[in-house]
């Protein structure tokens, strides 16, 4: 398993005429232990995603640095693929690819990246397939599935690569509300079985129990962090409790 | 699904910019921006579209029937003509065929280069497509066609379709290119997260999904080009025009020739744009 270490990460977007900086991310330092689940909170815009996008490098930080088990993912000489490798992420928009079946879905990767036989590597796509409760999707189309199935074969296409931290971008915001339990419930069992997960979500109730971190942004900056107990028993910045206020 | 239909509409709508006519722009800036598609390439059918099949169908049986009228019932001259003109569909296929195979490959490489992000690769496509669009397809045939023929010594069949095939693969390229950029940006980066290699996102996660939205696309090209395979007859390349016009020189019947020429034509034409209605429709069951 494997430790996520964020200093001082900064990361700054130029508008498209170029005229205006944004400063998405501002200085946000935290740290996932090995095996924690630490959820980041926030209002939309506040660069939750970003931060969460800059771990495995979709997003190129400005300033700052990342260490996953002590290597340095900003670092040019860092192979960024090795990182990815052992770093599964899971969208909000599921980006399953549309032209492969459920399983090939499972499988590319391992595959591809990893050279797996295909005989192997669809013996573990079917067993993380029947993890994910989807076993007889396994030759359907992703078109075909629900949203909640969609993000649960993305999730087992995430475990194939056997990740050693899973990165969880907004998982259930794309969903309608019964499906989102469902998937919740996978992540939910993700986190009994140790696996460091660093996610954005909107969904407090997941936050709560699963959660041994929270961490709150806004407006690019990390206001407070905590155990669930104390942000959401007890508050220290105005603007966490103005925000649980208004969605709680 | 509904997505697939954006995409291959927009695909449509970018193969047949080229041929766009807008009318008094002031009227259309007033109204939401409104394409109008005034293609000379083929109105394509499909299932369902009634009205559209029922001309489609009346259009063909027409053709198929007056040709064929003609040579029953009035086989002089008609009959001698149809048979010195289709000689020429050989050559009109053959051009038409290893052309568009010449276009797909060197549009598939000037896509790639419009979405490179290399800028020099980039510039060098951007200049080609520009070139191309901007120079009539006649002169640039003719002009091309010497060109290798002075340089390369190069001439007949061969000269004519390298010529056709980078007349048309600059809008080739076009397609290609709003092929790539219509796959969504979230299936790279799912496929970087997983590890993967650029070019291996590209093999196995871009590339099978562009086929499949610019497919259609290119069927269309394919019949723009068994049309504009016709201004290879200037070219001193027996295709079915050239035949049609050495009959002429030779008779003087010019204009029940031309008929015969537009009828092969246009029958030619009707079947593969059905053939590419079918193509479509498959691509859109297999989902």
């Amino acid at each position: 398993m494997a430790k996520i270490e964020i200093t001082d990460l900064c990361k700054d977007f130029t508008t498209v005429q170029g005229t205006k900086t944004v400063h998405a991310v501002k200085h946000a330092s935290l740290t996932v232990d090995d095996g924690q689940v630490v959820v980041i909170i926030g209002p939309s815009g506040s660069g939750k995603s970003t931060l969460l996008r800059s771990v495995n490098k979709l997003e190129e930080p400005t300033s700052g640095s990342i260490r996953i088990d002590g290597v340095e993912v900003t670092d040019p000489k860092t192979d960024l693929r090795r990182i990815r490798e052992d770093v599964g992420m899971v969208f909000q928009s599921f980006n399953l690819f549309p032209h492969l079946s459920v399983l090939d879905n499972v499988t590319l990767a391992p595959r591809k990246v990893r050279g797996m036989g295909r005989k192997e590597a669809e013996e573990l796509g079917m067993q993380l397939l029947t993890r994910v409760g989807l076993a007889d999707k396994a030759d359907s189309r992703p078109a075909q599935l629900s949203g909640g199935q969609q993000q649960r074969v993305a999730i087992a296409r995430a475990l194939a690569m056997k990740p050693k931290a899973m990165l969880f971008d907004e998982p259930t915001s794309a969903l309608d509300p019964e499906m989102i339990k469902e998937v919740l419930d996978v992540m939910m069992m993700l986190a009994k079985e140790g696996m460091t997960m660093l996610l954005v979500t909107h969904e407090m109730g997941f936050a709560r129990a699963a959660a041994d971190k929270i961490v709150f942004m806004d407006s690019g900056e990390i206001i407070e962090t905590g155990t669930p107990e104390e942000i959401f028993g007890n508050p220290k910045s105005e603007r966490t409790r103005s925000f649980l206020n208004h969605i709680l | 699904m509904k997505d697939d239909n954006r995409i291959e509409e927009e695909l449509k709508v970018e193969s047949i910019r080229r041929k766009v006519v807008s009318v008094d722009s002031a009227a259309l800036a007033a109204q939401t921006p409104k394409t109008i598609t005034m293609t000379d390439g083929p109105l394509i059918p499909k299932k369902g579209e009634k009205h559209v099949l029922s001309s489609w169908r009346l259009t063909f049986i027409g053709a198929v029937v007056l040709l064929l009228a003609l040579i029953i019932f009035k086989p002089e001259p008609y009959r001698q003509i149809f048979i010195v003109c289709i000689q020429g569909a050989p050559v009109t296929f053959e051009v038409t065929i290893c052309a568009i195979i010449g276009a797909v490959v060197i549009g598939t490489f000037t896509g790639l280069g419009s979405v490179s992000s290399h800028r020099w690769i980039n510039m060098i496509s951007g200049v080609y497509v520009e070139l191309i669009r901007g120079i009539p397809l006649l002169v640039q045939l003719i002009f091309i066609y010497y060109a290798l023929g002075r340089f390369l010594h190069m001439e007949g069949m061969m000269a004519a379709i390298i010529a056709l095939s980078i007349c048309f693969g600059a809008y080739m390229g076009e397609i290609v290119r709003a092929g790539i950029q219509a796959i969504p940006k979230g299936q790279s980066e799912a496929a970087t997260a997983l590890g993967m290699t650029r070019t291996q996102t590209f093999i196995h996660v871009i590339l099978p999904q562009t086929v499949k939205v610019v497919l259609p696309a290119i069927g269309n090209e394919f019949i723009s080009m068994l049309k504009d395979s016709s201004l290879v007859s200037q070219l001193a390349l027996a295709d079915i025009l050239r035949k049609g016009r050495e009959y002429i020189s030779r008779t003087f019947l010019s204009l029940e020739t031309m008929l015969v020429v537009a009828l092969i034509y246009l029958i030619f034409t009707l079947v593969l744009s059905r053939l590419v209605g079918m193509l479509e429709e498959r691509l859109h069951k297999n989902g």
